[in-house]
């Protein structure tokens, strides 16, 4: 573990090499897994071609989750450990998190009309999700709402922080509760039940999301470091270098 | 599958490609905006230093 780059300094330029990787691996992965997500893989015995938003739905469904626990562990980390990094990583992890929160719902919403015959139904996988959506959106109000940097960082680690309790009932709330939505078929015990022709474009596209959300992560991350260091002499040389 | 099929999606077109813009528009935004507050953060910056220089 190399803790030089929890340091700003060190970590803008290594932010900076990484990027036109992480974007290049994740434009790569998206145009193999929309080709054969589109292309290659058959319509679906039951839902015939509308099963295909699946590929779009599942991977920002997964993110929306992913990131909300990056964000709260990144805040937790920043509270007890006062890491300006892991605080600057939370911050940027809301919107883009909250984005995927968005995509997952609207893209449910496409899929749900056709199929069940509803834009949405109060059920339990929908409205936890939509519940998620609202912490996103209240942990970056929270940020707003507070000037100083250190105070913002705690007060809105903390609502994060109590936010993951909705996480596991995100995840499980498909077996918990008799909902409408349908239950796992990749990350169940056992086997997943989907066919590998399905499997393979919809893993694709989530390592696809996976990397597009560090790029963007990181994207962000580096604003907020030019902005938090303005002080610092070594940005001074980055914003003078540019003019 | 040819192009026509793929359009009509075997009827769930509006559906299936409406999902796939949403999703589009989602990622292109994520890239676009924090590109944007780079350049008006370094503009803003560099008034700011050079405000300094003359005070």
């Amino acid at each position: 573990m190399n803790y030089k780059y929890a340091s700003p300094k060190n970590f803008y330029p290594l932010a900076g090499h990484l990027i036109p990787w992480l974007a290049g691996a994740t434009a790569v992965f998206l145009l193999i897994g929309l080709y054969l997500g589109l292309f290659v893989a058959p319509p679906d015995y039951q839902q015939g071609e509308s099963y295909r938003i699946m590929f779009v739905h599942v991977p920002s469904a997964w993110m929306s989750l992913f990131v909300y626990v990056v964000m709260a562990g990144a805040a937790g980390v920043g509270l007890v450990w006062n890491i300006k990094l892991a605080e600057m990583l939370a911050s940027a992890c809301a919107p883009i998190g909250a984005s995927f929160t968005l995509l997952a719902l609207v893209s449910g919403s496409l899929w749900g009309k056709p199929m069940w015959g509803a834009w949405w139904v109060w059920d339990a996988r929908l409205t936890s999700e939509l519940i998620l959506l609202f912490l996103y959106l209240g942990f970056m109000a929270l940020q707003a709402s507070i000037d100083d940097p250190r105070r913002q960082a705690r007060a809105s680690a903390v609502l994060a922080l109590v936010g993951v309790i909705n996480i596991p009932i995100i995840h499980f709330s498909v077996q918990w509760w008799n909902t409408l939505h349908q239950a796992a078929s990749v990350s169940k015990i056992g086997a997943p039940s989907i066919h590998p022709s399905m499997l393979t474009p919809l893993l694709l596209m989530a390592l696809a999301f996976q990397l597009y959300f560090f790029t963007v992560v990181l994207l962000r991350m580096r604003n907020t470091i030019l902005l938090r260091e303005r002080h610092a002499a070594w940005v001074k040389e980055i914003v003078q270098a540019k003019s | 599958m040819n192009w026509a099929d793929l359009l009509a999606m075997g009827g769930y077109g509006f559906y299936v490609w409406s999902a796939y813009a949403f999703a589009a528009l989602i990622l292109a935004v994520n890239v676009v905006l924090p590109l944007q507050q780079k350049k008006s953060l370094l503009k803003i910056l560099r008034e700011f230093l050079r405000s300094k220089h003359r005070a």
